[in-house]
């Protein structure tokens, strides 16, 4: 085993999940999301959030049937950008089902002991962009003065913070693709080493705007199939490229005897966590996932864990050629040739960059509550000499064995996270 | 353009900008306290006024703008006087 972690100990605090929020292109609720999950139905459509007439870029997943204004009135609802919005609407829904309508609060627990980490990859994108336009066309005087706090990344986790009057810590993580996984691994970290006793943790993006997702396809990391619904085919030897996803995902995350003591719904435990970097190239990532798999094996040591009792892999499998091949090497490196069942959810959800670590711990704890392994839509068969098991076709019944869930960002950052039942 | 004139557009950009009841929009009415309008909001007031009015408020003549009346002075005093 890698990594240098301190030993796990009698005296270690344990970290459960006590609650759950989600807004997914998958659904936005916990049941909704997990039965489109298993049915493996991919949810990439044309895109209604602007005309794509004149963009190369023609479908995503979006997030339907959310109305800001419902959630946060009208005043609220245009001063916070839509990753903002999705974020503090996924983290409520979270701290509601951990606490009920009084929060943490409510439940007498001192604020000063609860935090929050909210990760995202970029921020409020789509402000930014359109004021962007305002001063170009218009100039400086008419730049709106919302602008900053809408577009800053921290905007989520501060919003958090001020809707339940948390005074604890209070973090961002940007770490592209990997700030869902990151945040929650860093929130568990706070919990473990008793800085807060509550952390709301998780990820939120909002990023197909039409700036962003002409960038990422400049950058050749999209996909150019002409099928949305065959497009998103993490492993298969098939893919070029993902679909643009957005969303937000955000668990609470609790000390164990505290939950256990105030009778708390316990989801899951995090028993590990992992973080490295690649230090290699800013966007890809070393042939054999070196990175990836040195990630993988610092969590299982932070979990006091041998890969052979892991039950299955929640893997990043974005659908680009290059992370599949890394990620499908690392696996392999760690647990032997087809030595653990591997699924992704981005062939249903698309990528939600710095959302899609919180979603997949939430779809983790999910397949530990039903004791199935969702399957990765889309998927029909690896490259020649890849060995991997990559769970398709249907879901797979699940022994309750720990979940690796993993993340991996451009800059090198992956993150990995050890989920195990309640 | 009277003082009422200028109160049915400024009534307008703030009910657009915080969401209130236009009845609520009252030249006594504190921006703050009655509106629940914080400096941000007012800055978005004032200029979506500026726009539909063609003026320019410097920032520092908000800085002790209080109440709607307030704000309707200032923006009377970029007013071409009206009979």
């Amino acid at each position: 085993m890698s990594g240098a972690s301190e030993p796990v100990t009698a005296t270690r605090r344990r970290v459960v999940v006590t609650g759950v929020g989600l807004r997914s292109p998958a659904g936005n609720d916990v049941d909704t999301m997990w039965s489109t999950l298993l049915e493996g139905r991919a949810m990439a459509a044309p895109i209604e959030a602007w005309s794509t007439a004149e963009h190369p870029v023609k479908y995503a997943c979006e997030v339907r049937d959310f109305d800001p204004v419902e959630r946060f009135g009208h005043k609220e609802a245009r001063r916070i950008d839509r990753a903002g919005q999705l974020g503090v609407a996924a983290a409520g829904d979270a701290v509601i089902s951990a606490f009920g309508e009084g929060g943490p609060i409510g439940a007498g627990i001192d604020p000063a002991r609860c935090g929050v980490v909210g990760g995202t990859g970029i921020g409020g994108l789509a402000t930014l962009e359109e004021q962007i336009g305002v001063y170009l066309e218009r100039g400086p005087t008419r730049v709106s003065p919302l602008l900053v706090p809408m577009m800053m990344a921290n905007a989520t986790a501060g919003l958090i913070g001020i809707e339940w009057r948390l005074n604890g810590p209070n973090l961002c993580v940007a770490t592209a693709c990997a700030a869902g996984s990151n945040s929650i691994g860093e929130a568990a970290r706070l919990v473990r080493e008793g800085a807060a006793d509550v952390m709301v943790a998780g990820g939120t993006e909002a990023s197909i705007t039409p700036v962003a997702t002409a960038a990422f396809w400049r950058m050749g990391a999209l996909t150019s199939n002409p099928d949305p619904l065959v497009a998103s085919r993490p492993f298969d030897a098939a893919r070029d490229g993902f679909v643009m996803g957005e969303g937000a995902a955000f668990l609470v995350l609790e000390d164990r005897e505290a939950a256990l003591a105030r009778g708390a719904t316990i989801w899951g435990e995090i028993l590990g966590y992992g973080r490295t970097c690649d230090a290699y190239h800013i966007t890809a990532p070393p042939d054999g996932g070196a990175g990836a798999a040195a990630c993988m094996l610092a969590a299982l040591d932070d979990a006091g864990l041998e890969p052979a009792a892991v039950g299955h892999v929640n893997a990043h499998g974005t659908s680009t050629p290059l992370n599949d091949a890394a990620e499908a090497a690392a696996v392999t490196k760690v647990f032997g040739p087809r030595g653990v069942p591997v699924t992704s959810a981005k062939g249903v959800t698309g990528h939600l960059v710095g959302a899609a670590g919180a979603v997949e711990a939430v779809a983790s704890l999910l397949a530990l509550r039903h004791g199935q392994v969702p399957p990765t839509a889309n998927y029909e068969a690896a490259e020649e000499g890849v060995e991997i098991d990559v769970v398709a076709g249907a879901p797979r019944p699940l022994a309750a064995a720990p979940v690796v869930s993993n993340s991996f960002g451009f800059g090198g950052h992956n993150a990995t996270l050890v989920l195990g039942a309640a | 353009m009277n003082r009422d004139q200028v109160l049915e557009v400024l009534s307008e950009a703030i009910v657009s900008v915080i969401g209130c009841d236009p009845a609520a929009v009252t030249p006594e009415a504190h921006l703050a306290d009655d509106l629940e309008a914080d400096s941000l909001a007012l800055v978005e007031v004032i200029m979506a006024v500026e726009d539909k009015l063609d003026i320019t408020v410097p920032e520092e003549e908000l800085k002790d703008v209080r109440t709607v009346g307030d704000a309707l002075d200032v923006l009377q005093g970029k007013l071409p006087a009206s009979p």
